[in-house]
């Protein structure tokens, strides 16, 4: 897809920091992501996890320091299609089948070649969920049609906020599994998690955040 | 149309929030019966005569139409905002604005165009003269939607503040008024027998404005009610 080596940093932060009304939620920062390399963010509640996250996503302008993305300084347009967020928030419609929001999704957001959204929806453990209306799917299962998303899409860089979160031993086998295939592809992830281990990768490279007391 | 090119991407925005309401379409007829009720709880305040009903048919009826609208303003972008879609479409490589033009496009085809069907059932039951009747149509048609994308613009606006509602009537009053002077002025024009192109005219011009520059505001004040 570029010509840049596999090992050149994808996403680069130096100073970062970000302030809501002078208090300070995190930062500064500085950290570098490789393609196919996997970053977890921790951190206790209130750290800042999810902030760092919506500033990388372009969400939200950083309060201070420098973000580059491929090479070039972050700017909402250069991220549009080659990062995807996955929020606390899934924004799946619950009146419609997890097909349906996919189908929604990969009007938006692009296909990956040679997989449909029913394809992803059984690779995430779905199948037969398909046509079912959200509302009735429970937490865990409204978590892996959002992860769906994953495959589906065919972006770099992948900031998840929380993809553990609801999830039993399986889903979160299948978060590592998905994990391991993008650093595999070239890609990059940002994961956060408030601390309950749920990596397998001895691999991944661990960014602590600390709270600003 | 292939998946991730702009033009899918408008189609899935305008056939989801459609489909959306039409899965809730309990919700989506609240406005048009409460356009129902109070247009026809008038005759009943006022007194049954013909002549007084004529006279106001043409205010109750845009009042009406107006004021059901305003019921709906709050689903837009909230229910969006509050699971996360919003931010999905955000980030999505699409223009923003084109497919936050898809949203109040659908939201138009849900809640003013139910209330353009019912209002000459309306106009007719207040006696409105028959010369007025296709003018008081073509001032909703060209009416609502410029209510519409002026609305979403303060939807937009208040998107990111708890309890929007009051803040939201008290912005939209003031926007409310010129479309309101102009339909009516058409239509009394129509029932007098005047020529009452000139404000129609006003309308469109004021709706061609609103088409360009809406979307454009909606995109630019939601990207700063997530900001927060």
């Amino acid at each position: 897809m570029t010509t840049s080596p596999p090992t050149a940093a994808l996403l680069h932060a130096q100073g970062l920091a970000f302030a809501r009304n002078d208090e300070p939620v995190f930062g500064p920062l500085d950290f570098a992501l490789a393609r196919g390399e996997t970053l977890l963010v921790e951190g206790d509640n209130g750290s800042g996890k999810t902030t760092l996250l919506r500033v990388l996503a372009g969400l939200m302008p950083a309060s201070a320091g420098e973000l580059r993305f491929d090479e070039a300084p972050l700017r909402r347009e250069s991220l549009a299609g080659r990062a995807l967020f996955l929020g606390h928030q899934l924004g799946l419609k619950l009146d419609l089948s997890a097909a349906e929001n996919l189908r929604h999704f990969v009007a938006l957001y692009g296909q990956r070649e040679g997989l449909a959204p029913a394809a992803a929806l059984d690779e995430v453990g779905l199948a037969g969920y398909a046509d079912e209306p959200v509302r009735r799917l429970s937490a865990g299962q409204k978590k892996r049609a959002a992860l769906a998303r994953l495959l589906l899409a065919p972006a770099d860089l992948w900031l998840l906020d929380e993809p553990f979160a609801n999830l039993d031993r399986h889903g979160i086998a299948l978060v590592n599994r998905l994990l391991a295939a993008h650093a595999a592809r070239g890609g990059a992830a940002l994961v956060t998690s408030h601390g309950a281990v749920s990596f397998t990768d001895p691999s991944t490279r661990h960014l602590r955040l600390e709270l600003n007391a | 149309m292939r998946p991730g090119s702009t033009a899918a991407a408008c189609t899935a925005v305008l056939r989801r929030d459609l489909l959306l309401a039409w899965r809730r379409r309990g919700d989506a007829a609240f406005p048009v019966l409460y356009a129902l009720i109070v247009a026809t709880l008038f005759p009943f305040a006022l007194g049954p005569e013909d002549a007084l009903l004529a006279r106001i048919a043409a205010g109750v009826v845009l009042l009406t139409v107006l004021l059901a609208m305003l019921l709906a303003f709050d689903a837009l972008f909230r229910p969006d905002l509050e699971d996360g879609s919003l931010e999905l479409l955000l980030l999505a490589p699409q223009p923003l604005a084109l497919l936050l033009g898809m949203k109040i496009l659908a939201h138009w085809l849900t809640t003013a165009l139910p209330l353009i069907v019912i209002a000459p059932l309306l106009a007719m039951m207040l006696h409105l003269p028959a010369p007025a009747q296709p003018v008081l149509l073509a001032a909703l048609l060209l009416g609502t939607p410029l209510l519409s994308l002026l609305g979403a613009v303060l939807v937009a606006l208040t998107a990111g503040t708890h309890r929007s509602g009051m803040l939201l009537a008290l912005m939209l009053l003031p926007l409310t008024v010129p479309v309101v002077i102009f339909a009516a002025g058409a239509v009394s024009a129509a029932e007098a027998g005047l020529p009452h192109l000139a404000p129609l005219l006003w309308l469109g011009a004021a709706l061609v404005l609103a088409l360009v520059l809406a979307p454009l505001a909606c995109a630019a004040a939601l990207r700063i009610a997530l900001d927060a």
